[in-house]
């Protein structure tokens, strides 16, 4: 029992130490922990971008309907029957008939090009069918094969799928996502080579010290604690600080986001980072500057020998 | 204590410093490693503390042998040994009590004992109260009485010095034999290199001369 406290002791002595020394020399320190937060602030910042992406489209993604729109032909009665034979199909949630005075009106409350329409010799609008697919049908296979019967309908001149482009839009942010953990990985990498050659030269600037303890019997590992601690600091430096950045231009950013999205009449607002996640990052960039000084300071400090 | 058995040590310059060295300093004994630069005097001490190892020939050092100890094995068996250097080294960015602790730390002392230990060791070279200095701040004599704490401080049942006395002047020197001799006095087998014959003379201890890599003589015999 006492063996183990006097271990851990001895351990917050080396951390406490090995902070000590990395602000004894502060803006050597700052500078290595900053090269690693801008490293780390590149795949965070893009994370915190898709997170959003995904939030604000993830609404319309459910919600997709068809628009169908009926030759001009058709009478009103007919566009009754053909809603009535959409509703008896088992992928249909539901029929909303719009006719063409309808959306006429419609059109002109809100694309404001009431004096032009009132030009025009007639409505230039046929009547539209607004078909929401079922819940099981309601895949890009089942809509598919919806609006290809509903096309092959008699009256019917042209079916609109709405949701095509936030197809390809969830497909893009798939491979931003992917995009970024290939980032993070290869920005990760450079963590551990950032905090490897930092300790390097830690290294070679005390290996008279290390010689030192060697000669009095100090083992490897007990010359290479204060180094492993010191890529600690440095990889929790580096994450608390891309934590900070990733903050800074989240807070600088929402306000004019917010605006905007007001403007489309949404209330989306930027999110940052969630704790979890935050907590996730400092772990992560913890570890990786352990990682990097262990690779590096098992080698170096194995070499050093008292000649 | 210590025995060299037809010691060969050549470097990979192709220097041969011994060659064939016998000689044993019995437990308890205080011996001076004598001539002149060059003779091998160096490479003795660092084949004793194991930062070398002998090309042929058997080093045994209290009751093993040298080549059966394992590099991993190397930083318990220098616990054993305290080791004074000519030019001192001591870590100049931290207080002389953190110097003399060192051995201590790495052993795992508890930080009560050390203190006191420290504090002992620092007594007994008469350092008591200069704890928190920088080692930059001490005189040269000072500094190498620092490195003497610090090869006591862990009560190691054998003390090498290489040329303790190099750099210091003779008023100084002699302070700092007599210093080891009075470890001696207590038990601590002691081996010194030095050139200085003058200073070691009444002393009346084990002298071993090199000469060319070889005992060239003993007194007494």
């Amino acid at each position: 029992m006492k063996r183990l406290e006097a271990y851990f002791a001895r351990h917050a002595q080396v951390l406490v130490g090995s902070l000590g020394r990395l602000a004894a020399a502060p803006v050597a320190s700052l500078l290595t922990m900053t090269v690693i937060a801008v490293a780390l602030t590149l795949p965070l910042g893009l994370h915190v971008l898709l997170q959003n992406a995904r939030a604000a489209s993830a609404g319309w993604n459910d919600a997709f309907n068809l628009s169908v729109y009926l030759a001009k032909s058709a009478s009103d009665a007919r566009a009754g029957e053909i809603a009535a034979r959409l509703r008896a199909r088992g992928d249909v949630a539901a029929v909303k008939v719009v006719l063409a005075p309808q959306a006429l009106a419609e059109f002109r409350q809100y694309s404001g090009f009431g004096d032009a329409l009132d030009a025009l010799q007639g409505n230039p609008l046929p009547d539209t069918l607004i078909v929401t697919p079922a819940i099981s049908a309601s895949t890009t296979a089942g809509t598919a094969a919806l609006k290809q019967a509903i096309a092959a309908m008699p009256d019917v001149d042209r079916v609109q799928l709405d949701t095509e482009w936030v197809a390809r839009l969830t497909a893009m942010i798939e491979l931003l996502q992917r995009l970024a953990l290939v980032a993070g990985g290869m920005l990760g990498l450079g963590v551990v080579l950032i905090v490897g050659n930092t300790i390097r030269l830690d290294i070679d600037n005390r290996r008279a010290e290390i010689e030192v303890m060697k000669l009095v019997g100090g083992t490897d590992g007990f010359a290479r604690r204060p180094f492993l601690y010191g890529g600690l600091w440095y990889g929790l430096g580096g994450g608390a600080l891309a934590l900070l950045l990733v903050a800074v231009a989240t807070a600088a950013l929402s306000a004019p986001i917010a605006r905007l999205a007001g403007l489309y009449g949404s209330a989306f607002r930027l999110s940052g980072l969630d704790a979890a996640t935050s907590g996730g990052v400092l772990l992560a960039s913890g570890l990786l500057g352990w990682l990097g000084s262990w690779i590096v300071a098992t080698r170096h400090i194995r070499a050093i020998n008292p000649a | 204590m210590i025995r060299f058995d037809q010691v060969f040590k050549r470097y990979p310059s192709g220097r041969e410093a011994l060659s064939g060295v016998s000689f044993q300093v019995g437990r308890g004994e205080m011996a001076f490693l004598t001539g002149p630069s060059g003779a091998g005097k160096s490479s003795i001490l660092k084949l004793i503390a194991l930062i070398e190892r002998p090309t042929r020939g058997k080093v045994s050092v209290g009751d093993r042998v040298t080549d059966t100890i394992r590099p991993r094995a190397i930083p318990q068996f220098r616990r054993q040994i305290g080791v004074v250097f000519q030019d001192h080294k001591l870590l100049y960015d931290r207080p002389v009590a953190d110097n003399v602790a060192l051995p201590l730390v790495i052993a795992g002392v508890p930080r009560k004992e050390i203190d006191k230990r420290v504090r002992a060791a620092l007594d007994q070279v008469g350092l008591l109260g200069r704890e928190r200095s920088r080692p930059l701040e001490l005189s040269t004599g000072e500094q190498q009485r620092v490195g003497i704490a610090r090869a006591v401080v862990g009560k190691p049942p054998l003390l090498i010095a290489d040329e303790p006395t190099g750099n210091l002047d003779p008023d100084l020197a002699l302070e700092v034999m007599r210093l080891f001799k009075r470890f001696n006095d207590v038990g601590v087998t002691v081996v010194v290199a030095t050139h200085d014959l003058h200073l070691i003379e009444g002393f009346g201890a084990r002298r071993i001369v090199l000469g060319e890599g070889r005992v060239a003589a003993e007194s007494p015999a």
